[in-house]
C-alpha cells in the first residue's frame, strides 16, 4: 500500500497514552523558562511576584474547566500522584473514624496498586466493584457497598482502556447520601466530557496535563473545600499548594497546563465533534469491510475518541507489528512481557481468546480524516491477510466451534 | 516491543503458509497451544514414500515471534526425514530468529507442533499398515522406523 501524499508517517493513534501539545500551549510555556524564571514562592522581589501571578492565573484556568474555585487546585506531578495522594492523604487522615475504601475493578493500575498498598499495609479495607457487560459499575452493588465506614469512594470517569463514562451524577449522589468522599480519577475525561464537581458531587479530582494537550509532568488534584475534605500530605517540606504538596512548582509546566485547560473549555464542543466524526468514520469503515469486530464497553456511554475492537481470530500484537506506521495500543498485555490479556476487558467478562485480539485506538484534536483512511485500509489489509494465516480463522469458516477444541493449554 | 530482523522478515514474508488435506494418509496435522493463551499453531507436513517430508504448511494465530517460529520450521523440516525432524530443538529456533526471552514459548510451541504433526503422522500410517486405514497402498518403511 503507498502512503497517501499528504499524511505524515507513521500515524499516531494511541491518545490515551498520552497527547500532542497544543502548540498554543507550548508557546505560552516558553517566556518562562528563561525571561520569567522566578521562584513562585519567593516573596521578597518582582521576579517571584510575577511568577506566582501566572502560577495563579493557571490555576484558575483549571478550576473553570472543572466547575471548581481557584484554592482548590493542587498542583501536582500528574495524575498517578493526585491518585495516591487523594486515596492515602483521605485515607490516613479519616482512617480512625472511616477504614474503608471503594473502587472498582477497572480502575487504572495507580488507583489499584495505592488501594491494595492501603490494605495491605495500612489496615484499610478495600472493596472492588466488578462492572457490568458494558464496562459500567452497578449502581445498587454500589449503593450496597458503601458504608458509614467508607472513608472515600473511587471511581474513573472515562476509563483509559474501552472509554466508557461511569454514571458520575449517581455515583457522586450515593457518595453524598452515606457521607463518604468521591473521588474521581480524570486522567481520561477532564477537557474531553464536560465535568462539573458541584453537579457531581465530586469531592477529589485527579487532572493529568499531557493527557489534554498540555505538557508532561504536571496535574491536579482538586480538593472540595465545602464541605471540606482534609487530606494528609504525602510529600512535607516548604508547605506550598496548602500544605497538600510542597515542593517548588514549575510556572512553566503550570502555564502549559492552564493553557491547555482553557482551550479544552473554549474549544470542547468543536474538539467533540471532529473526534466523534472520525472516530464513527473508523468503526464504519471498519465494521462494513471486516466481519467480526467487536467494539468493548457500551456503545453509548463512551468518550468517541476511544476505540478498542476485538478483531476475531486475529492476535492483537501480531496486528499491530503489521500496523508498522500507526500508532496503537494492544488491548492484550503481551507485550509488557505478562502474556496476560488486559485486566480489563477481563473484567467485562470478555473471553480470553477474545481480549488476545483487541487494539485500543486514539483520536484526538490532531487527527485527520485521511489519517483515519489510511489506518481504515492498513488494519484491513492486515487483519485479511492474517485471517488468511488463521488457523481459528480457518476452523471457524469450516463451521467448527472453537469453544468444542480441546486446547492444549500451554 | 522491537522486534529482531529475522522476525519481521518471516512475518512480512512468512513461507508455506497453507493447509494440506488433512485427511489423506502421507499427511500428518499438528494443532497446539489455545486461542485462551494468545497462540494457536497448525503445522501439517506430507511425507513421500521414502519417509521425508516433501511439503510442509503452517497457519498460526499468535504473534509476531510465534508466526516466525512457526514459518521457519516448515523451512527447516522440509527434505528431512521424519526422524531428523523430530530432532529440532526450541532453543535452536529461539536461537536463529533470535527471540528475546518473553517469546521463548513461541519456540517451544514450534517445536510442539513438529512433535505433534509427525506424531499424527506416524499414528495414521501404523492405523493403514495395520489394515485400518483407507486402503491407499502406502510403502511401510517410514512407519516401520
Amino acid at each position: 500500500m503507498s502512503a497517501k501524499p499528504n499524511i505524515k508517517l507513521p500515524i499516531y493513534m494511541d491518545y490515551q497514552a498520552t497527547t500532542p501539545m497544543d502548540p498554543r500551549a507550548l508557546e505560552q510555556m516558553l517566556p518562562y523558562f528563561t525571561e520569567t524564571y522566578g521562584n513562585p514562592h519567593s516573596r521578597s522581589h518582582s521576579f517571584g511576584w510575577e511568577a506566582e501571578e501566572v502560577v495563579e492565573k493557571a490555576r484558575a484556568q483549571v478550576a473553570s474547566l472543572i466547575g471548581a474555585v481557584p484554592k482548590e487546585i493542587v498542583f501536582t506531578s500528574g495524575a498517578t500522584e493526585s491518585n495516591n495522594l487523594a486515596l492515602k492523604g483521605v485515607s490516613r487522615f479519616y482512617k480512625d473514624r472511616r477504614d474503608e475504601i471503594v473502587t472498582v475493578v477497572t480502575e487504572h493500575k495507580c488507583v489499584l496498586d495505592a488501594c491494595r498498598h492501603l490494605q495491605q499495609e495500612e489496615g484499610m479495607k478495600v472493596t472492588y466493584l466488578p462492572v457490568k457487560t458494558n464496562g459500567l459499575v452497578d449502581l445498587d452493588i454500589l449503593r450496597a457497598a458503601v458504608t458509614e465506614r467508607t472513608a472515600i469512594v473511587s471511581v474513573m470517569a472515562v476509563n483509559n482502556e474501552i472509554g466508557v463514562i461511569q454514571p458520575m451524577v449517581e455515583i457522586g449522589q450515593i457518595c453524598r447520601e452515606k457521607g463518604a468522599f468521591f473521588h474521581t480519577d480524570a486522567a481520561q475525561a477532564a477537557g474531553k466530557i464536560e465535568l462539573n464537581v458541584n453537579a457531581m458531587n465530586i469531592d477529589l479530582m485527579s487532572i493529568s496535563g499531557h493527557k489534554m494537550y498540555g505538557p508532561m509532568g504536571i496535574g491536579a488534584l482538586y480538593v472540595r473545600r465545602k464541605p471540606r475534605v482534609r487530606l494528609q500530605a504525602m510529600i512535607n517540606g516548604g508547605g506550598q499548594e496548602r500544605g497538600m504538596r510542597s515542593g517548588t512548582l514549575s510556572p512553566a509546566l503550570c502555564v502549559g497546563f492552564g493553557t491547555a485547560c482553557a482551550l479544552s473549555e473554549a474549544e470542547m464542543g468543536k474538539d467533540n465533534e471532529h473526534i466523534r466524526r472520525l472516530a464513527d468514520r473508523l468503526y464504519k469503515g471498519l465494521t462494513e469491510r471486516l466481519d467480526d469486530v467487536i467494539l468493548n464497553g457500551d456503545r453509548d456511554q463512551r468518550f468517541p475518541g476511544n476505540l478498542n475492537l476485538s478483531f476475531s481470530f486475529v492476535e492483537g500484537e501480531s496486528l499491530m507489528m503489521g500496523m508498522r506506521d500507526v500508532a496503537v495500543s494492544s488491548g492484550s498485555a503481551c507485550t509488557s512481557a505478562s502474556l496476560e490479556p488486559s485486566y480489563v476487558l477481563r473484567a467485562l467478562g470478555v473471553e480470553e481468546e477474545m481480549a488476545h485480539t483487541s487494539i485500543r485506538m486514539g483520536i484526538g484534536r490532531m487527527t485527520t480524516e485521511s489519517e483515519i483512511d489510511f489506518v481504515i485500509a492498513t488494519i484491513v489489509e492486515h487483519v485479511n491477510k492474517l485471517r488468511a494465516m488463521s488457523p481459528l480463522w480457518e476452523m471457524a469458516q469450516d463451521g467448527i466451534d472453537l469453544k468444542s477444541v480441546e486446547w492444549s493449554e500451554h | 516491543m522491537a522486534y529482531g530482523e529475522k522476525v519481521i522478515e518471516h512475518y512480512e514474508n512468512p513461507r508455506n503458509i497453507g493447509s494440506m488435506d488433512k485427511t489423506s494418509s502421507d499427511v500428518g496435522t499438528g494443532l497446539v497451544g489455545a486461542p485462551a493463551c494468545g497462540d494457536v499453531m497448525k503445522l501439517q507436513i506430507k511425507v513421500n514414500g521414502d519417509g521425508i517430508i516433501e511439503d510442509a504448511k503452517f497457519k498460526t494465530f499468535g504473534c509476531g515471534s510465534a508466526i516466525a517460529s512457526s514459518s521457519l520450521v516448515t523451512e527447516w523440516v522440509k527434505g528431512k526425514t521424519i526422524d531428523e525432524a523430530g530432532e529440532i530443538k526450541n532453543t535452536q529456533i529461539a536461537q536463529h530468529l533470535a527471540l528475546p526471552p518473553v517469546k521463548i514459548h513461541c519456540s517451544v510451541l514450534a517445536e510442539d507442533a513438529i512433535k505433534a504433526a509427525i506424531s499424527n503422522y506416524r499414528t495414521k500410517s501404523e492405523a493403514e499398515k495395520a489394515g485400518y486405514g483407507g486402503g491407499r497402498e502406502l510403502v511401510s518403511e517410514e512407519a516401520a522406523e
